[in-house]
């Protein structure tokens, strides 16, 4: 079965990942600019996480024929420092136009301060006069259900398109507003924190697929490229059929990603039921 | 050997992790119910989980031996 990997952090992650992911059927990775683990300093740094994620990975991942794409964002965590987010918001339209950077993300809330909200704001603004796809990060456990809210109170606040926005890491108490809003929905499936592969099927059976995108989870963390796999063993054994499966995990993705036209690869259909 | 604020703080997020799994599982079993418009021939493995919880719910273990107790009390589900 092919596999879309729509949240990938390639470059805390090894080439038997890439290695392993090529031989389960993972045919492209979609890497967003995330946090590095410390306050990153200088708008310089950014840059050179920008072009390392915007002209060497791509080269990493074709190693193993998977397609590798990225956004570019000051993430939620560094939204702090305003002069560096201003700073790097201005130099990013030139990697907006990099031929595999699909977009602004991941953008968001980590502790729904003041200027994370300023940041969000700025970093939307910047998508939509681009018209870019934007993906947005929800907080972690106690923050979540007030960060989700926030961030859906900052978006109904200015002119977006809802189509274009990928709000992520949603679990089953945040999952509802943002499908009724009408934005898309992620769910991240980590082995501690955040949803969980079973969690996710549930998740699945019960609410419209039309929306939704899973990620496994994968970056410098505890974490595992492989709770996708996990999930879709899961959806399967439940009775769901390969093309459902096949509409989750690879042609969603496509649906949503495909807005970009940087983004050719295409739906598929395995047979016709 | 860890003390006490060490062992909540290192195991905290994987025992929420374990019970959000059960609240999970005791969903999903009330999905189908509604789906079949019908409960389980035999709940009993249900009704196993929410007595350990039960066991689990009860402030004071002197003994701490709860998974001693739990497994004496799923040795009884067959």
């Amino acid at each position: 079965m092919q596999i879309i990997q729509p949240h990938y952090h390639a470059i805390a992650r090894t080439a038997q990942d890439y290695e392993r992911m090529a031989m389960s059927g993972v045919v492209a990775v979609c890497e967003p600019a995330f946090w590095a683990g410390f306050d990153r300093r200088h708008p310089e740094t950014f840059i050179d996480y920008f072009a390392q994620i915007s002209e060497f990975e791509p080269s990493r991942a074709a190693e193993f024929g998977i397609r590798h794409y990225c956004w570019v964002a000051v993430n939620p965590k560094e939204a702090e420092n305003k002069e560096l987010t201003h700073e790097v918001l201005q130099q990013m339209p030139e990697f907006l136009d990099k031929p595999t950077c699909l977009g602004v993300g991941e953008t968001g809330l980590h502790k729904s301060t003041p200027n994370e909200i300023e940041s969000l704001e700025a970093h939307v603004d910047l998508a939509m006069k681009h018209d870019q796809l934007v993906l947005i990060h929800t907080p972690h456990l106690s923050d979540k259900a007030h960060g989700t809210k926030t961030v859906l109170e900052v978006l109904a606040g200015m002119e977006v398109n809802p189509d274009k926005i990928w709000i992520d890491h949603v679990e089953e108490q945040t999952i509802g507003p943002v499908l009724n809003a009408g934005y898309w929905a992620g769910m991240t499936l980590y082995p501690v924190t955040k949803c969980s592969p079973r969690r996710a099927v549930d998740i699945l059976e019960k609410y419209p697929r039309e929306r939704l995108l899973v990620n496994s989870s994968a970056d410098w963390g505890p974490s595992d490229p492989f709770t996708l796999q996990e999930s879709i063993v899961e959806f399967r054994r439940r009775g769901h059929s390969l093309q459902e499966a096949v509409e989750i995990y690879h042609n969603n993705p496509c649906r949503f990603l495909g807005q970009n036209p940087k983004w050719d690869i295409k739906p598929i259909t395995i047979y016709e039921e | 050997m860890l003390n006490p604020q060490n062992t909540l703080d290192t195991y905290y997020l994987e025992a929420r992790r374990d019970l959000l799994e059960v609240a999970a599982m005791l969903d999903r079993y009330d999905e189908a119910v509604k789906r079949d418009g019908s409960k389980a021939e035999n709940e009993s493995k249900k009704d196993s989980l929410l007595k350990a919880m039960e066991i689990l719910a009860q402030p004071d273990h002197p003994d701490a031996n709860r998974a001693e107790q739990l497994l004496d009390h799923f040795a009884k589900i067959s």
